[in-house]
């Protein structure tokens, strides 16, 4: 029998029974769907963190107190303006430190209010470590430092809501009261890390003066954060362990004590964020890949109740002639017939479902550029033609190895 | 042309052995048209599975047309089964999805044949179906299936027709119709044997075999 027409009797056996064929092949079509748009969203979400962590600074170190993350807003801190000073004078293996104090207060300009504004008291320095770009003006400058100007630079979302379209450069604001004039105002971030959008930015000394009674806790020189930036990548870790000491010394603690800080190196976290997506993004695969093997066990039953159902007709392509090999064959192609129409129609559901979603994450605010890899595509049809062949296998033998004259009986 | 020599078929059903044939010894000649008759359980499908390859003996040697046919494998008797031999079965069985050329076309397909659907259309023609050959078989009326399963037994233009109780589902005016083709086809110089219990049917053979017990009683 040519092979030409070993695929022409199984199509022909899979068209006349329609619905059926439709039915099986949907299984195989769910669990494609569900791998390639796991794949795809995976990839588009990996993309995103990877750019979020490239705004920030290079070769960053984060020191917190221990409890709280990485905006550390009202937290009991332990840190203070000397700590930073003193990593910035001891720690060889650092470029600039960035100590910053925040608290909230409610910010009014014009006929505008913002309540709850995180304001953030900083020097100069917090511009070069944090990697901030200026939409407009300047940031604040050693001579704010020093004078305890009353200057603010606005985040771009707090710009936007006070002023609009308006450029706020040189107008005034009143911060928890008090007059303050706008400096200049940040380059949006985007959704990425922090809140830098929606926040004021004052200098820190500024901050001592006006600002830090309301918070509590405070010693009137403590800071919530130190930014800190090593001299390079190699030295990051060097670096940790350098702030590590001369924190713990001048904090007091002894040997075997819990460090009442922490210390964290960005590229460490970004590597372990991705890590744990990529963990993640695996085990998610593996649940869609699981509802594509429940769609082969779909194959295996159908193919089985067809070779039940046909047993007179493989008696009867036995008697004018069929071999073994021709019957084993016929089955086994329609098998992978359904299997390879179902992971067709899959990559294309699971792209429909990929580019729906990156619409609704546009609505949202998020940009999410999704792309179909080409080994998704390749893997998820392979799979389900494998899964189709294996599934069509077991009733395949059944049908072939069947006795004709027996078959022939079969009512 | 087709020579049976001390044939027994012995079916195992569990422990107990029992016997369907016990040495049956026949020859049938190029051109002869044949009637196997005998109650049930006489032993005619066995013997007609065994004339028909479908299954082996348990001993004894069978002869077709010079091959040794007790000697081969399965895929070999799937072989001479396309070539050799044309099957016309009580219920017809035709693939019921299928059009009436389709269903004549089949044992062209595996035989690899080119042409099939020349030929097929010939035989169709042949047995006076060349206006239904589109139809598939539930729109066809019991005595026309007939004649396209006679036209699917035709087309490989086998040695032997093998047809078992052919006419066992048709009506008397309809079973004369298609025993007046296996007629004419034997005129044609076909070799037919039909396995029946109808001794009508056996009249219009000149040879009957009567079978009784796995033996033969008589052959006249």
């Amino acid at each position: 029998m040519k092979l030409w027409d070993c695929f022409s009797t199984a199509l022909r056996a899979l068209l006349s029974n329609k619905l059926r064929s439709i039915l099986t092949m949907l299984g195989i079509l769910i669990g494609v769907a569900a791998v390639i748009s796991v794949l795809s969203l995976g990839s588009a979400q990996a993309a995103i963190v990877e750019e979020s962590f490239a705004t920030l600074g290079s070769n960053l170190i984060y020191v917190t107190p221990p409890e709280l993350g990485m905006s550390g807003v009202g937290a009991q801190t332990t840190l203070t303006l000397e700590d930073a000073q003193a990593i910035a004078q001891n720690a060889p293996s650092v470029r600039n430190v960035a100590p910053m104090a925040q608290t909230y207060a409610q910010v009014v300009a014009g006929g505008e209010s913002l309540s709850n504004t995180i304001i953030a008291g900083v020097t100069s320095k917090a511009q070069v470590v944090d990697n901030y770009g200026m939409a407009q003006g300047s940031f604040i400058t050693d001579f704010d430092y020093g004078a305890r100007s009353r200057v603010a630079v606005l985040g771009s979302e707090v710009a936007n809501t006070l002023f609009g379209e308006m450029d706020p450069t040189g107008q005034s604001v009143r911060i928890g009261g008090r007059q303050f004039q706008v400096s200049g105002v940040l380059e949006s971030r985007g959704t990425g890390f922090g809140f830098e959008d929606m926040r004021v930015y004052i200098p820190l000394s500024t901050f001592y003066t006006t600002l830090a009674t309301a918070q509590v806790g405070s010693r009137g020189d403590s800071v919530n954060m130190i930014s800190v930036q090593a001299k390079s990548g190699d030295l990051v870790e060097s670096a940790e362990q350098e702030i590590t000491d001369i924190l713990r010394v001048r904090h007091g603690l002894r040997e075997g004590e819990d460090d009442d800080f922490r210390v964290l190196n960005m590229a460490s976290v970004a590597a372990q964020v991705t890590q744990v997506l990529g963990i993640l993004q695996l085990v998610l695969a593996g649940i869609a890949g699981i509802s594509l093997l429940v769609g082969g066990i779909g194959i295996m039953n159908i193919m089985l109740v067809s070779v039940t159902e046909r047993i007179r007709e493989i008696g009867l392509r036995k008697a004018v002639g069929a071999k073994r090999r021709d019957i084993l064959i016929q089955f086994l192609i329609e098998a992978a017939t359904l299997s390879f129409c179902g992971g067709a129609l899959g990559v294309g559901l699971g792209w429909i479902i990929v580019k729906i979603m990156s619409v609704i994450a546009t609505n949202l605010g998020f940009t999410l550029s999704v792309t179909l890899p080409g080994y998704a595509i390749v893997l998820a049809v392979g799979v389900a033609i494998f899964i189709g062949l294996i599934s069509g296998l077991y009733p395949a033998v059944r049908a072939a190895r069947l006795d004709p004259i027996e078959s022939l009986r079969h009512e | 042309m087709l020579e049976l020599e001390n044939i027994t078929k012995v079916y195992k059903a569990g422990q107990t052995e029992v016997p369907a044939l016990r040495g049956i010894s026949c020859r049938i000649e190029s051109g002869e048209m044949v009637s196997i008759i005998g109650p049930s359980g006489s032993g005619k499908s066995t013997l007609m599975n065994i004339i028909g390859c479908l299954d082996k003996p348990t001993s004894g040697k069978y002869r077709l047309e010079g091959v040794e046919v007790d000697k081969l494998n399965d895929d070999q008797l799937a072989e001479i089964r396309n070539k050799k031999i044309g099957f016309v079965f009580q219920s017809f069985n035709l693939l019921s999805r299928t059009t009436a050329l389709a269903n004549v076309e089949l044992p062209l397909i595996y035989g690899g044949a080119s042409n099939r659907r020349q030929r097929a259309l010939q035989v169709l023609e042949s047995v006076g179906l060349a206006h239904r050959v589109t139809h598939r078989p539930s729109e066809l009326a019991g005595g026309e299936q007939q004649r396209v399963a006679i036209a699917r037994a035709l087309v490989n233009n086998p040695s032997l027709i093998l047809a078992d109780e052919p006419t066992g589902n048709l009506d008397t005016r309809t079973s004369q119709e298609i025993m007046s083709i296996f007629k004419k086809l034997n005129e044609q110089g076909m070799t037919i044997v039909l396995v029946t219990h109808e001794p009508d049917i056996a009249a219009y053979t000149r040879r009957t075999i009567k079978l009784r017990d796995g033996q033969i009683e008589a052959s006249e």
